[in-house]
């Protein structure tokens, strides 16, 4: 199938001439078709005189069973049914970053023309066609090149250099290649002779990928390093590996989105790929409103210019919605491919499992729980199993990790998808309703939420900043979980009634939760907090603490500590001192210890 | 809606619950139009499967009284269609966009299909501007943006309905050219209810620029799952054909999804939760997401569901899956009710997503945001304080808790609390949450800046 991933010179998904088949039966995205030649599960189809764009989703006899991603109204029996002869593609090539697209890769500012409104049989090419780009070869004819190798690169926007690779199942010796200049995606700019039959494959910057079928690497590599978020609740506390997964569950209102957000303004990946699936349509506008504008905190560049965003809003057709997830997750692969870290947030795998539930019901299978199909988990399974840190096939380190946000009815994550993404998925970012009701963001509950991969980015934090991060982050949260404890008496007698050292607890542990694990969205400095900062300020709050427990083991009243002036500069060092300033910390600590010491002084005196 | 001719078939293969079956053909379209014939009356009907064996009919005023052989159905070539005009504001109609007032029938220029089409994510403007409700609850704390989609969760007995009324007889864009109009989608409710609505619009003279579409309690099930596209078809020529900034008021959506559950069980659909099919998430945003703005168009369209929560759950599916897709959600609650509290609006699980992007200088005030923040926090610190008086006695409290318990009476039966007549300008309303500021130590005012309380609260 290798020349088949090749693309037409038109690039249109260009499907046969003439018909395969008829439909007989239209009910909502089903259709039913009798074909006269074989058409093979997953095959990509186009139905009708619109030709609106469908899978092959069963197949018995001369019958096949399709899904169509647009509106099927005005669809009946009779119609012609034409076949691509290729399972559902992605179109991948220069272009794809700074582009927004629909769950079936069509671009949605190219749907423009065509009114304000997505009206069936639309099309539109995925990558535009007439856009020249500056081509460099890195290899010269008569090298022998390997799948995934690096044929030559392009500039795609001002920070991502796209690297065009030989396509996997390609290989031999190139028998041509293009001089440096400025090429269409559908130009030929190389071509590959098999070394063993002699028949020659025209490549072009593009090429076509099925998107059920996880693209090839080399090896899977354990995960290394952090993703780092600048969200300190992630960073310090339940930390997110490069190639790891993530599952934000929680209901309306908790902040899902607004986290979602912030993961993919600031997460330091080199590609972000955002997937609203079946989200708001305001939200993808407030998203296009905000990415243009936004600047990314490492090459300072607009985060468009890294960012592929796809949107298949709540009202848009259902099936094209399930499609969204694979389109994301094929994009992000194919950067991947190309030796970069690319992170993946899906807004919501909720909105996608009950696509498949729609589709299901229309075809009368058998329901598990809540009316979900069997399959839920299994394809679950194979969405999350796509993240990876991983040896590419070109030989470089790539990795895709992916962040799958979660709406349980009712906010309850007993149900169905939650549990199935918690099996799935290695860190647990637990949303909580009555947090977000105290407007305590963000509302991640600390006791519920746990990370996997805390022994694997112990080793970058130790490399990058020395060995404290693990003991600070297990004495924060031995403080956290203390005090959580305490809180259940104090529910019961009052604070008043606890001992001195058990209420320092809990004024530690609220001291922690107000001046470092709340983070502030809204505010220019705090919305993106650096490692580095994230140590510092963690280190003057416990050191606070530590030092505060010092003197109350001696004796000192709880209230004195309460009242000191340098904890309220603590829990401001969050907003007031910027990532760059990082000096001022020390300042801080010196101030933590005079006034420890002052108090101490005029304590003692007393007694 | 009886334009055109259409294609005629004799004879029904079956008869079931609301749907009809019969034989299949090429002609046929899934979505398409159709008019079931029997006994000298003619019934709507829609196209649910298109089968070159079958064909299934949803048949929109019931199916009593059709036999098999005495039918006679009649294909239209096209979907659901519904006449949209400006002339259609001041009159009433029912689903179908037929006249119900004794009026004549709309004279439109254009006729469109009911379940409009998806706006392009990338074609839409994000909503920063203020409508003003006149509700203080409403626009100081929860403050509602042109293109929003802001649901009132309520229960059965508490007075939506008469904040339904209220709403649309205040509704305005205040400052604004564009026109502005109001339609108001009533689904299942009862002939009193229906005429309260009516009566209360036209006796406030607000009647000329609403246009109100009925769905009566004693109508078939299938009929309520038209009326609020309907509306909001209407809505959108309107708002992006005529320019006009549209507020849509919906009640009661719960009817709306009983019925659309009634609908799917009588088509023996495979249910997920509490018996409401798979889709009800996806039924319910393809007319909510009808709300919004388009880029480089003048108008509007802002929703404002009712829906009733049943046995008051805010879990339950409808209010769960209505609160996934709205930008928010303003909660009535049965306390404030007992309380005599009007209208109940409990500020603290309302939300409005949209509004920080939708007030401020220029929008609504300059001090809007740090006031209705500093209102929030000393209302949500006041409910606290009160569930420790219930367990220690006021007596206990201290004298600064004493001042917030009386800073939450008087918000609610002043700030929150307004008559079912009273219509507050914007200005009005923060002025009110300034006074209400008032009853508190200055120094706990720390959401508000000292410039602000230097203007207001000397």
């Amino acid at each position: 199938m290798a020349g088949e991933l090749t693309i037409s010179a038109d690039g249109v998904r260009d499907a046969g001439r003439k018909p395969v088949g008829r439909t007989v039966w239209v009910s909502g995205p089903v259709v039913k078709a009798e074909v006269e030649r074989a058409v093979f599960m997953g095959e990509q189809m186009e139905v009708g005189d619109e030709r609106l764009i469908g899978e092959v989703i069963g197949v018995s006899g001369d019958q096949a069973l399709l899904q169509v991603y647009e509106e099927t109204e005005g669809l009946g029996p009779g119609r012609p049914v034409f076949s691509t002869g290729l399972p559902m593609f992605v179109t991948l090539g220069p272009g794809l970053v700074g582009s927004v697209f629909d769950g079936i890769q069509r671009p949605l500012y190219a749907l423009e023309k065509a009114g304000p409104y997505i009206s069936r049989g639309t099309k539109a090419t995925p990558l535009d066609m007439e856009k020249r780009w500056h081509f460099a070869a890195r290899k010269r004819t008569g090298e022998k090149i390997r799948a995934g190798e690096v044929l030559g690169v392009v500039q795609e926007t001002s920070v991502i250099e796209h690297r065009v690779l030989v396509p996997p199942e390609v290989a031999g010796e190139l028998a041509s290649v293009a001089p440096e200049g400025d090429y269409t995606v559908g130009d030929v700019i190389a071509t590959v002779r098999d070394e063993k039959t002699g028949k020659q494959t025209p490549l072009t910057m593009a090429h076509r990928w099925p998107v059920k079928r996880p693209r090839p690497y080399r090896n899977h590599l354990r995960p290394r390093e952090p993703l780092v978020t600048g969200q300190r609740i992630f960073d310090l506390f339940f930390p997110l590996a490069k190639g790891g997964t993530a599952a934000i569950p929680g209901g309306f209102g908790t902040g899902k989105t607004v986290t979602q957000h912030q993961l993919s303004k600031w997460a330091l990946a080199d590609i972000i790929v955002f997937v609203g699936c079946g989200e708001r349509g305001n939200e993808m506008a407030e998203v296009l409103l905000v990415f243009p504008e936004l600047a990314d905190p490492r090459t300072g560049r607009p985060l468009m210019e890294k960012t592929v965003l796809i949107g298949n809003t709540s009202n848009m057709p259902v099936a094209a919605r399930e499609a969204s997830i694979y389109t994301g997750i094929t994009i992000a692969e194919y950067y991947r491919d190309m030796g970069y870290d690319v992170a993946l947030m899906a807004d919501s795998t909720s909105r996608w499992a009950e696509a498949l539930r729609e589709v299901s019901g229309r075809l009368e299978e058998m329901p598990a729980e809540e009316g979900f199909p069997a399959y839920l988990a299994a394809r679950l399974a194979q969405f999350y199993e796509r993240a990876g840190h991983v040896e590419t096939l070109g030989g470089s380190n790539g990795s895709v990790t992916v962040i799958g946000a979660v709406s349980p009815a009712g906010g309850d994550f007993s149900e169905p998808v939650t549990q199935h993404t918690k099996r799935f998925t290695r860190c647990f970012w637990a949303l909580d309703k009555d947090l977000a009701a105290a407007r305590y963001f963000p509302a991640i509950n600390y006791l519920e939420s746990y990370s996997g991969y805390l022994d694997e980015v112990g080793e970058w934090w130790h490399r990058e900043y020395g060995a404290r991060w693990r003991d600070l982050r297990d004495e924060a949260m031995r403080l956290l979980q203390e005090d959580s404890r305490l809180q259940r008496i104090v529910r019961l007698i009052g604070e008043d009634a606890l001992p001195d050292e058990q209420r320092l607890i809990i004024e530690g542990s609220r001291l922690l939760q107000e001046a470092c694990l709340q983070q502030n969205a809204n505010d220019p400095v705090d919305t993106f907090c650096a490692p580095e900062k994230q140590l510092a300020l963690l280190g003057a709050v416990l050191h606070f603490v530590r030092r505060a427990e010092e003197i109350v083991k001696k004796g000192a009243p709880i209230h004195r500590v309460r009242e000191m002036a340098v904890r309220e500069e603590i829990v401001r060092a969050k907003e007031k001192i910027p990532n760059d300033k990082l000096e001022l910390f020390k300042e801080l600590t010196g101030r933590i210890d005079g006034e420890m010491d002052a108090l101490y002084r005029d304590f003692r005196r007393v007694t | 809606m009886m334009r055109e001719s259409g294609r005629f078939q004799c004879g029904l293969k079956s008869v079931s619950g609301a749907l009809v079956f019969l034989e299949g053909g090429a002609g046929v379209s899934y979505g398409e139009m159709v008019e079931v014939i029997a006994d000298g009356r003619v019934r709507p009907g829609r196209v649910l499967i298109a089968g070159r064996e079958t064909v299934a009919i949803e048949v929109y005023e019931g199916t009593e009284g059709l036999s098999p052989s005495e039918t006679r159905v009649r294909f239209l070539a096209h979907g659901l269609e519904v006449p949209v005009a400006e002339e259609m504001l001041g009159r009433t109609f029912d689903s179908f966009g037929r006249a119900l007032d004794g009026g004549p029938e709309p004279l439109a220029r254009e006729w469109r299909d009911v379940n409009g089409a998806a706006i392009n994510p990338a074609m839409r403007a994000y909503p920063r501007d203020f409508l003003q409700t006149g509700i203080s609850a409403i626009d100081g704390m929860n403050t509602l943006v042109r293109g929003q989609k802001l649901p009132i969760f309520s229960a059965s007995g508490l007075p939506h309905n008469r904040l339904a009324a209220q709403i649309v007889r205040q509704a305005e864009v205040p400052g604004e050219r564009a026109g502005f109009a109001v339609i108001f989608a009533i689904v299942g409710a009862s002939r009193d209810v229906a005429e309260m609505f009516r009566r209360s619009v036209e006796e406030s003279g607000a009647l000329g620029r609403v246009a109100m579409f009925v769905n009566f309690a004693d109508d078939p099930a299938v009929e309520r799952l038209i009326t609020p596209r309907t509306a909001l078809t209407l809505a959108e020529h309107l708002a992006f054909d005529r320019a006009m900034h549209v507020l849509v008021v919906i009640t009661d959506m719960t009817q709306y999804c009983e019925a659309l559950r009634e609908v799917a069980s009588a088509k023996g659909e495979v249910p997920s939760r509490k018996g409401f099919p798979g889709y009800l998430y996806s039924d319910l945003a393809s007319i909510y997401e009808r709300a919004g703005r388009i880029r480089d168009r003048e108008g509007s369209i802002t929703q404002v569901p009712i829906l009733t929560m049943p046995n008051d759950d805010i879990t339950h599916p409808i209010p769960d899956l209505t609160g996934y897709i709205t930008e928010g959600q303003i909660v009535l609650e049965r306390e404030l009710d007992r309380g005599d509290i009007y209208p109940p609006i409990n500020v603290l699980p309302s939300l409005s997503r949209l509004m920080s992007d939708g007030i401020g200088q220029g929008r609504t005030r300059d001090d809007h945001a740090h006031l209705s923040n500093q209102l929030y926090s000393a209302y949500a610190y006041t409910r606290r304080i009160r569930m420790l008086a219930a367990i220690i006695g006021e007596e206990e409290l201290s004298a600064r808790d004493k001042m917030y318990l009386e800073f939450g009476r008087r918000f609610e039966s002043e700030f929150v609390g307004q008559g079912a007549e009273e219509n507050r300008s914007i200005e009005q309303t923060l002025d009110r949450g300034w006074e209400m500021l008032k009853l508190l130590p200055t120094a706990d005012l720390t959401r508000v800046s000292e410039q602000e309380i230097a203007a207001h609260l000397k």
